[in-house]
């Protein structure tokens, strides 16, 4: 492939190993390959199939979050894998309680990842505090008094087929992002 | 060793500070004794041979609304035996000595106990709340605890 300058849009004929002559407006011909598209599709669609996430799992939610990883269910396929660390991470998987000690270091573990990010609720108990609802003093009664959610997934906890549905979802809403991802 | 021989070795060995032996409903039973005591008994029940409670599996606080407890939940690995201690304390200012240097495995129970009942263990070597961030207020598996309606900025 080979920038055209006539054109400034990427033409190519019968792939890399044939190479165009450049400059010259032969290699647009009936067969030629001209990729013509919106910024957005392919930025949002790149995004969309790379999301790395978190490790961040507190409690038996992340026993599913592991199942969906490995091979049985295998997360890869969607270009998810798991990062240690948040500073190479896209998506934060929360699965598992948030206890009001623990709140202060998912609020900083967020604020290390790199834009855009998004974040995944995964259970009831990051959705709303689930079994500890009521009486107790210790349960953050849901993720998103700390830091914004994306897509909430219900369960206790989910089966892997609902947390695949829920980056699936997500990946939906990257999709319709507009100007790169911009706040709107 | 039988509850029953136990309670009779430490009442011959320490007299009043064993109050009595609380058999019924627990397995196994437990000695009660005075909490200015609970070090040198913790001592006698680890040292002696015959009783040699090495394993601590348990320490716990209660709240019996009118008084607090420490239960200790003892272990022989060598004589294959069991036998619970329990101390009863005061509603106002609990405290007894610690027995972090018995058992090492007390300093983590004890740090639960002051934690969430607010029972202090003098002498401990670290004593600092365990489960609950470093400036929570209160105790909160009192029963008269009452919830702070915020915790830095998020509601409980």
């Amino acid at each position: 492939m080979s920038p055209d300058p006539a054109h400034g849009t990427l033409t190519g004929k019968g792939g890399a190993g044939t190479s165009a002559p450049s400059g010259a407006s032969a290699a647009l011909g009936p067969e030629a390959h001209v990729m013509v598209g919106n910024a957005d599709l392919f930025v949002n669609w790149a995004r969309k199939s790379s999301l790395w996430y978190l490790l961040f799992a507190t409690a038996c939610c992340g026993i599913e979050l592991m199942q969906a990883g490995a091979s049985r269910y295998d997360l890869d396929r969607f270009g998810a894998v798991f990062r240690a660390t948040p500073r190479q991470s896209d998506l934060m998987l929360v699965a598992g309680t948030i206890t009001h000690k623990m709140a202060e270091r998912v609020k900083r573990l967020y604020d290390q990842m790199p834009e855009p990010k998004y974040v995944i609720s995964m259970g009831s108990c990051a959705n709303t505090g689930g079994p500890f609802y009521k009486d107790s003093y210790c349960v953050v009664k849901g993720v998103d008094l700390i830091i914004p959610v994306d897509v909430y997934i219900p369960g206790c906890p989910p089966r892997p087929e609902a947390l695949i549905d829920g980056i699936m979802k997500l990946q939906k809403i990257i999709m319709q992002r507009k100007n790169y991802g911009a706040k709107a | 060793m039988e509850a029953q021989a136990i309670f009779d070795t430490l009442q011959g060995k320490f007299g009043d500070a064993v109050v009595e032996l609380q058999g019924e409903g627990f397995s196994p039973a437990f000695v009660v004794v005075a909490p200015a005591a609970v070090k040198e008994v913790s001592r006698f029940l680890k040292e002696d041979p015959d009783l040699s409670f090495d394993s601590l599996m348990c320490l716990s606080g209660v709240d019996y609304k009118e008084k607090f407890a420490v239960a200790y939940h003892l272990h022989s690995l060598k004589h294959r035996h069991a036998i619970g201690l329990k101390a009863m304390l005061p509603r106002e200012n609990p405290s007894l000595p610690s027995v972090d240097d018995v058992w090492p495995a007390a300093n983590f129970h004890e740090r639960e106990a002051f934690d969430l009942f607010g029972i202090v263990f003098e002498g401990s070597k670290d004593l600092r709340r365990i489960l609950l961030p470093e400036d929570w207020e209160g105790h909160p598996l009192r029963k008269d605890y009452k919830y702070p309606d915020f915790y830095h900025g998020i509601k409980v």
